[in-house]
């Protein structure tokens, strides 16, 4: 550890003493002291680790994020406001975060099927502190991942839900993590806890966005923990929209059963550093995994996606198609691994990752790894690298359209076949929307 | 498993033989004398015993690279012996006073070295532990101004070539294996091609390890001037033992302007047997420079050792400059491979194509690793990566790690990777038109890298596909 980080684990050590007070079940304390001494020991990941050796954290790690939680005062934000702020629906339920606290009166879950419970963390730490333990930390592990056990030590809230088996939740379940102008500073810790149980339906859509500019850097440090029972289905979709100013890192892990499928989407467009961490595990025969993203970024933005499927057991199949488009002078990064078992005989599993570089200064880094260890599988990786095709370039002016037209069709097309793939229709055709001013009017986020 | 398999899997490594003539070797151990004494021993010239005391000495600040999906037991670098040489070897001797029993080794290999048998239009220098043995053709190709001889005999004739381009693409600096070459390196093969040559045969340099317990550290050197063209074949052996020998090479290869260097390696150094004992460890740095408008082509055939740690690698340093790297990497048994390349790209319009097969048994491992970065001046660089593993039986494993990093927007790279099974339907059609399961597989494996072997010269493409055939034996039941 350097003497700089040194200062920010003094500054974090204080900040974790002055929120033990905090009621809450009596294993708490320890799982969170737990999670705090790895914290310590693991420091922030340098480029030295091969897992962060395309993405510095040296801004996030130089100084400390307020802890506490940040009162954003009364009802500053209005419902109109949270609408505005995030691409949502209404009839969806919906649960309203600012700053990392939760805001009762901006949210609307009452709708739901009696038996399917969807509580803050706060609140199920105090109504089902057993499930809690049952669940909590048990698959987002804070081995090695120094921002799994950052959260895991300062998680104040985040949402529990507990799909039981067989019930569907027909509308998407809507987590809404707004930062307003009082977030300059703060570290922001959500925790997301899934329990579907066999043969359930879910539809998450968690949304990162922010209102003004808080004209200062915040943190958000996500971590969700996804249990996919037997034959359950899963789509989770992240739409990360933060403030360019602000750093965020996302971290999803996810464990599915035989029969089960998991559908995740990853939108980013915002923040000044992200990290886009899914993990998932496929452990039961025949389960199916789909992780697709998109990141659109600009100016000095840096984007860094990780995915890592692990086949776990026989006749599983995995999905990938990464898109990036980057302008300006940002720096992509996709690191794609999958992993095959001994035991995971039939596997089939395919990875893709385009990215579209729209300046000479974008860079891109890009890593997608195949490590396998069983022989009857069919696993395939593609990446590509480049620019517009000039031919289609030509093409399209040869039809009569301008230049600008031509590229903004041809941009807007590459990212339309990846975002195609979102199933809730409100959310496609709102993110659909934003690609399509982007690069039709240059239009930021 | 069929009886005709079987007993094909238990068919020795037929060049596993020792020769046995009388050699100075050195004591084992590594020190600044060492180096000192290898130096003395070749009479080297002053100026090159201070490149390697500083290679040496940076060598020691160094520690042994473990970023690998290899796994193999700790090297104990002061129990290896760093210089052998048969003893009837004298400097700069013709080939008619070569000890008979050495050229009966190279006969056996089949490699001929004496004048009446030499392969039409191959010139080969033939190394053995740590000395050149002797080197044909050469009067032929001094005829048209290709130098071509060992090392050792460079570094004489030649200081000042040595000078210019010695470490010049691999620095003694540049990793572990490299810096510990680059201070005890004995001998290698040296070439030169001058302007605008085109260098009328092949060349070859034929690599033995003999002695126990010695590590075998070759350098060659490949400079082909502007205009020149020349195609090089490496192929080494070593016979079998019970410990694991080491063997870190380090090739240097510069095509100034409108030069073509293409390398060849069949690389059947002994394997170990099927529990893992002995074989060769295989730690090799190769890399190209490649000038304006010119072109490095790395062709390899990896079928032996116990380990294999090689990145034959092209820093395409000038405009209009080309890269390649064909490789089929095979691992049977207990051998494990990690190998690859890197194309840096640098200058403008540059291209690299990188053809990679893979093929795995018994319980091998096999990864490719490779880089492409396209820095940010290389404006209009296009690469094209496709690698392919082919796994047979459920023990072995196959991975690839690649690395791409674009830094500008006018360059194209497209990488693609495949991992499948050996088709059950290929070999159940090859069988049912009266084919056995072993020429199925034979077949099935020649189809699957016939994109590199065509890259191979014709001598070596048939030797390639023997080999292939061995090494693959048994490994279906």
């Amino acid at each position: 550890m350097t003497s700089a980080t040194k200062a920010t684990s003094d500054g974090y050590e204080q900040a974790f003493s002055a929120l033990r007070s905090s009621g809450g079940p009596s294993w708490l304390p320890a799982l969170r002291r737990e999670a705090m001494d790895r914290f310590n020991a693991l420091g922030f990941p340098t480029t030295r680790n091969e897992d962060w050796h395309f993405t510095s954290v040296t801004p996030i790690a130089e100084r400390v994020f307020k802890i506490a939680p940040t009162r954003s005062g009364p009802a500053t934000l209005s419902p109109a406001d949270v609408a505005t702020a995030a691409i949502g629906d209404p009839d969806w339920h919906r649960l309203v975060f600012v700053n990392g606290r939760f805001e009762a009166s901006l949210s609307a879950f009452a709708g739901l099927p009696a038996e399917v419970r969807v509580t803050t963390l706060a609140d199920a730490l105090k109504e089902t502190p057993e499930f809690v333990a049952e669940h909590l930390g048990k698959l987002a592990k804070s081995e090695g991942q120094t921002f799994t056990a950052f959260n895991t030590a300062f998680a104040q809230d985040g949402v529990v839900i507990h799909v039981p088996g067989g019930e569907v939740v027909e509308a998407p379940v809507h987590i809404v993590h707004i930062a307003d102008v009082h977030a300059a500073g703060a570290g922001i810790h959500p925790r997301l806890l899934v329990v579907a149980e066999p043969l359930s339906q879910l539809t998450i859509v968690e949304s990162f966005v922010c209102t003004g500019s808080p004209g200062a850097a915040y943190l958000t440090n996500a971590v969700a923990e996804i249990e996919v029972g037997n034959g359950a289905r899963v789509n989770h979709y992240k739409i990360q929209r933060e403030s360019t100013d602000a750093y965020h890192v996302g971290t999803t892990q996810v464990r599915q059963g035989r029969d089960s499928m998991y559908h995740s989407f990853a939108y980013a467009s915002g923040a000044a550093i992200s990290r886009t961490n899914i993990y998932t595990q496929l452990a039961g025969e025949n389960a199916e995994t789909r992780l697709n993203g998109l990141y659109l970024i600009d100016g000095t933005q840096h984007a860094d996606h990780q995915t890592f499927v692990e086949h776990l057991a026989p006749a599983c199949a995995s999905r990938e198609l990464y898109k990036g488009i980057l302008d300006g002078s940002s720096h992509g990064v996709f690191n794609g691994k999958v992993y095959v078992d001994p035991i995971a005989q039939k596997t089939d599993g395919k990875q893709t990752n385009h990215a579209l570089l729209l300046s000479d200064q974008a860079r891109v880094d890009t890593k997608p790894q195949l490590e396998i260890f069983a022989d009857d599988v069919k696993c395939t990786h593609g990446a590509t690298v480049g620019r517009l095709d000039e031919a289609a370039l030509f093409y399209m002016k040869s039809r009569g359209l301008g230049a600008d037209g031509a590229r903004a069709l041809l941009t807007y097309a590459f990212a339309a076949e990846v975002l195609e793939t979102i199933e809730v229709d409100q959310l496609r055709e709102g993110l659909e929307a934003l690609a399509f001013a982007r690069f039709t009017h240059g239009e930021q986020r | 498993m069929s009886s005709s398999i079987e007993s094909l899997v238990n068919k020795e490594y037929q060049y596993g033989f020792v020769t046995d003539v009388e050699s100075d070797t050195i004591a084992p151990g590594l020190t600044e004398d060492t180096v000192r004494l290898i130096s003395s021993k070749k009479n080297e010239p002053e100026w090159l015993l201070e490149w390697r005391l500083k290679a040496f000495r940076r060598w020691q600040a160094m520690t042994e690279p473990h970023w690998s999906n290899l796994k193999y037991d700790p090297i104990d670098y002061q129990s290896q012996r760093y210089y052998s040489a048969p003893k009837s070897v004298t400097p700069l001797q013709s080939l008619d006073d070569v000890d008979p029993e050495l050229l009966k080794t190279y006969d056996k290999l089949g490699i001929s070295l004496s004048e009446q048998k030499f392969l039409a239009g191959v010139a080969v220098d033939a190394i053995f532990d740590s000395v050149s043995v002797g080197t044909t053709m050469k009067t032929e190709l001094a005829a048209h101004g290709v130098i071509f001889c060992s090392f050792s005999e460079a570094v004489h004739n030649h200081p000042e070539l040595i000078k210019k381009y010695l470490g010049s693409v691999v620095p003694y600096s540049d990793n572990f294996f490299a810096a510990l070459n680059s201070a005890v390196f004995s001998d290698g093969s040296f070439c030169y091609v001058p302007k605008g040559v085109r260098c009328p045969i092949e060349l070859s340099t034929y690599f033995r390890i003999n002695a126990a317990n010695t590590g075998q550290f070759e350098r060659t050197l490949i400079v082909a001037d502007e205009g020149a063209y020349v195609s090089y074949l490496e192929g080494c052996t070593a016979p079998k033992r019970d410990t694991h020998q080491l063997h870190a090479a380090v090739v240097e290869l510069v095509a100034l302007d409108n030069a073509t260097v293409k390398y060849s390696t069949v690389q059947n150094w002994y394997a170990g047997d099927k529990e893992g004992k002995g074989g060769i460890y295989n730690f090799v740095t190769k890399r190209g420079k490649a000038h304006t408008n010119s072109k490095i082509s790395w062709t390899q055939v990896e079928t032996g050792s116990a380990i294999t740690w090689k990145y034959p690698s092209v820093i395409l340093q000038g405009d209009n400059s080309t890269g390649e790297f064909y490789s089929v990497a095979v691992v049977n048994n207990m051998q494990q491979a990690d190998t690859g390349t890197k194309m840096i790209h640098i200058g403008k319009n540059s291209k690299s194509t990188i053809i990679s097969k893979g093929i795995s048994a018994g319980k091998g491992q096999n990864s490719y690793r490779g880089q492409v970065k396209m820095l940010p001046k290389a404006a209009g660089s296009r690469n094209y990566t496709q690698c392919d593993s082919m796994l047979i039986g459920n023990q072995c494993g196959a991975h690839t790690f690649p690395y791409i990093e674009v830094a500008n927007n006018t360059s194209t790279t497209e990488h693609e990777a495949s991992t499948s099974k050996i088709g059950e339907d290929q070999i159940f059609y090859c069988k049912q038109r009266g084919m056995n399961a072993e020429h199925a597989i034979s077949l099935i494996v020649s189809g699957f890298c016939r994109e590199v072997f065509k890259e191979l010269p014709m001598e070596f493409a048939l030797e390639a596909q023997q080999l292939l055939g061995i090494t693959l034996e048994g490994s279906v039941g």
